[in-house]
């Protein structure tokens, strides 16, 4: 099974979630695919391992064969091409990759190569297989890294997989394949305006969801009163506890420091499967 | 015309309660509202819409089933799986399509156009402390950045038209496509980390882009109070990269409590130590726009 943990707006709790679920269960994967800020390492005390380049295509003009026709640059849409009076320049940080000048060029000048724009990484830590992706500095193409990310969950085993914050591509690419989402909040005006986005993309994507309450205490009811009218499962409170944030602070994921969480997690995961196996989207 | 903008790396560091603090310590300052996937700005600021425009970002396929002999090549050659083949008929996924119109170029059959579809809004409002410029970007729509830079056209115009001479620029979190959107062009990139090992590890990928793209960067440390030996680490990470840190904010209900009153805290507590520790900072960031590096 794979579980998603997203939230809409960022710092809510979700890769202290990701790693405190994925500790609790045995045998499981965990995928931290906030590519941009990837945190979940920082809680799993290890150094993960390079596994592979992420790589994105982009053209190389042949200036022999060019007949500065401009056809490619006319037809690229990231305007990663432009066709000078005396030759084409490429512009790879804006190239998507999508290989439309190779095919449109008529002298067959372009051809492509590989340019790296982030990295696979991975470690494991006892039972815990961790997979991570980092996006280089100053590239935007996000969702590549994930997909490829996303390529090693292991079918038959349980996926834990950390999300971007936000609602537009990269948490696209995370959460579209998943078997459930657990939408992560706070109960403050900004974290409830921001779950009510995100359940409206896990709705859209017909991807059964539950929530969490971060924090719980600050702020007010607003999210669990929601969440009842709504019929939206209730997943777990974590309450806003100083000892919580610390540990947060200090890397330490506080299942290892508070170990009758260990069984909360597990039953909100026997929660999740139930729901799963019933149908049931909320 | 100045333009600061605020980011963090990682995501509820402080950004909006920040901004909103400063919006209502500027008397002459236009506010954009950057972060357009998840935006929280306008909860406190409480704009008054007066436009509101379409945006259109990249184009999408669309198949003319009618046209389509299900010959498969628009599939073999889309790079981004968009392409879905079910019960005979070929599809385009608009989430996974990326717009760039190969399938245009090698369907035999002329069965796939680009069409463009609206993606989200953008505004411009009026608020009690000044005009500002926002948006909302539809659900898993492409082209953030895209959206990112209209409203920063539209700050500028805003600031151009009431002759006000700052911007200030609520971002978004991470390092990709939004973020650099929001500083590309400004005149200084302020950090709001706070004293966690994620929020140290995340300003420095947001102190590696700002660096990567020549802006003069500034750190504020909110909450430091969680832990001050990693307010520390921040503080000689910074002195290591000759970046000024232009205060340290305590950890302070009333941040939250301001916002349940959908008030900045500058409003809410005027005279709070939190509010006190804001106000420095804003005036450090004033300062450093008269001239003086901060």
């Amino acid at each position: 099974m794979k579980i998603a943990i997203a939230s809409g707006k960022g710092g809510t709790g979700k890769t202290t979630l990701s790693v405190n679920l994925a500790l609790a269960l045995s045998d499981a994967q965990l995928f931290d695919c906030d590519v941009e800020e990837p945190n979940c390492s920082l809680f799993l005390d290890c150094e993960p391992k390079l596994l592979e380049d992420v790589n994105c295509l982009v053209p190389i003009i042949d200036s022999e064969k060019c007949s500065l026709c401009g056809q490619c640059s006319e037809f690229c849409r990231y305007n990663a091409l432009a066709a000078l009076p005396s030759k084409v320049m490429v512009f790879p940080s804006l190239c998507h990759g999508c290989g439309g000048c190779t095919l449109i060029c008529p002298e067959g000048a372009v051809r492509e190569e590989p340019r790296r724009i982030g990295i696979i990484e991975k470690a494991v830590v006892s039972e815990l297989e961790f997979y991570r992706g980092l996006l280089d500095i100053g590239e935007v193409m996000a969702p590549s890294i994930i997909k490829a990310l996303q390529a090693h969950i292991e079918e038959g085993k349980t996926a834990i997989i950390d999300s971007p914050p936000g609602t537009a591509c990269p948490v696209i690419a995370t959460v579209e394949n998943m078997d459930y989402c657990i939408l992560v909040t706070e109960s403050t005006p900004f974290g409830f305006h921001d779950l009510k986005l995100a359940i409206d993309v896990v709705r859209q994507m017909k991807i059964p969801f539950g929530v969490v309450i971060n924090r719980h205490g600050l702020g007010d009811a607003r999210v669990e009163k929601y969440c009842l009218a709504e019929g939206i499962p209730l997943l777990l409170m974590i309450p806003n506890d100083r000892r919580i944030a610390k540990l947060y602070s200090e890397g330490i994921p506080f299942v290892k420091e508070m170990p009758e969480w260990k069984e909360r997690f597990r039953e909100m995961f026997e929660t999740i499967k139930n729901q799963v196996d019933q149908g049931g989207s909320a | 015309m100045k333009q600061l903008t605020v980011i963090s790396g990682k995501g509820g560091t402080g950004k909006t309660t920040l901004t909103a603090a400063f919006a209502s310590l500027a008397n002459n300052a236009v506010f954009a509202d950057c972060d357009v996937d998840a935006a929280d700005m306008h909860l406190i600021l409480k704009p008054e819409v007066l436009e509101t425009e379409d945006f259109c970002g990249l184009e999408g396929a669309v198949i003319d089933k009618d046209l389509c002999v299900e010959c498969g090549k628009c599939r073999e050659h889309c790079r981004y799986g968009a392409i879905t083949e079910g019960a005979g008929t070929f599809k385009i996924d608009p989430l996974s399509c990326e717009g760039c119109a190969v399938c245009t170029l090698v369907c035999p059959e002329g069965a796939v156009s680009m069409q463009t579809r609206v993606s989200g809004q953008a505004f411009i409002s009026r608020t009690r402390f000044g005009p500002m410029a926002h948006a909302r970007l539809g659900i898993g729509e492409e082209a953030s950045g895209k959206l990112v830079s209209e409203v920063r056209e539209n700050a500028k115009k805003l600031a151009e038209k009431s002759g006000r001479e700052l911007i200030i620029i609520d971002g978004p979190p991470g390092t990709g496509c939004p973020v650099i959107a929001a500083i590309t062009g400004t005149d200084l990139i302020l950090v709001v980390s706070e004293p966690t090992l994620s929020g140290l590890h995340d300003l420095k990928r947001v102190i590696e882009l700002a660096k990567h793209f020549r802006i003069p960067a500034a750190v504020c440390i909110n909450k430091y109070d969680i832990n001050e030996e990693n307010t520390r680490l921040i503080e000689d990470f910074c002195e290591g990269a000759d970046i000024p840190v232009l205060g340290r904010l305590p950890y302070d209900d009333v941040a939250t409590l301001a916002m349940l009153r959908e008030e900045s805290v500058i409003e809410y507590a005027e005279d709070n130590v939190l509010a006190g520790k804001l106000r420095l900072v804003w005036e450090t960031l004033v300062t450093s726009f008269a001239g003086a590096r901060p």
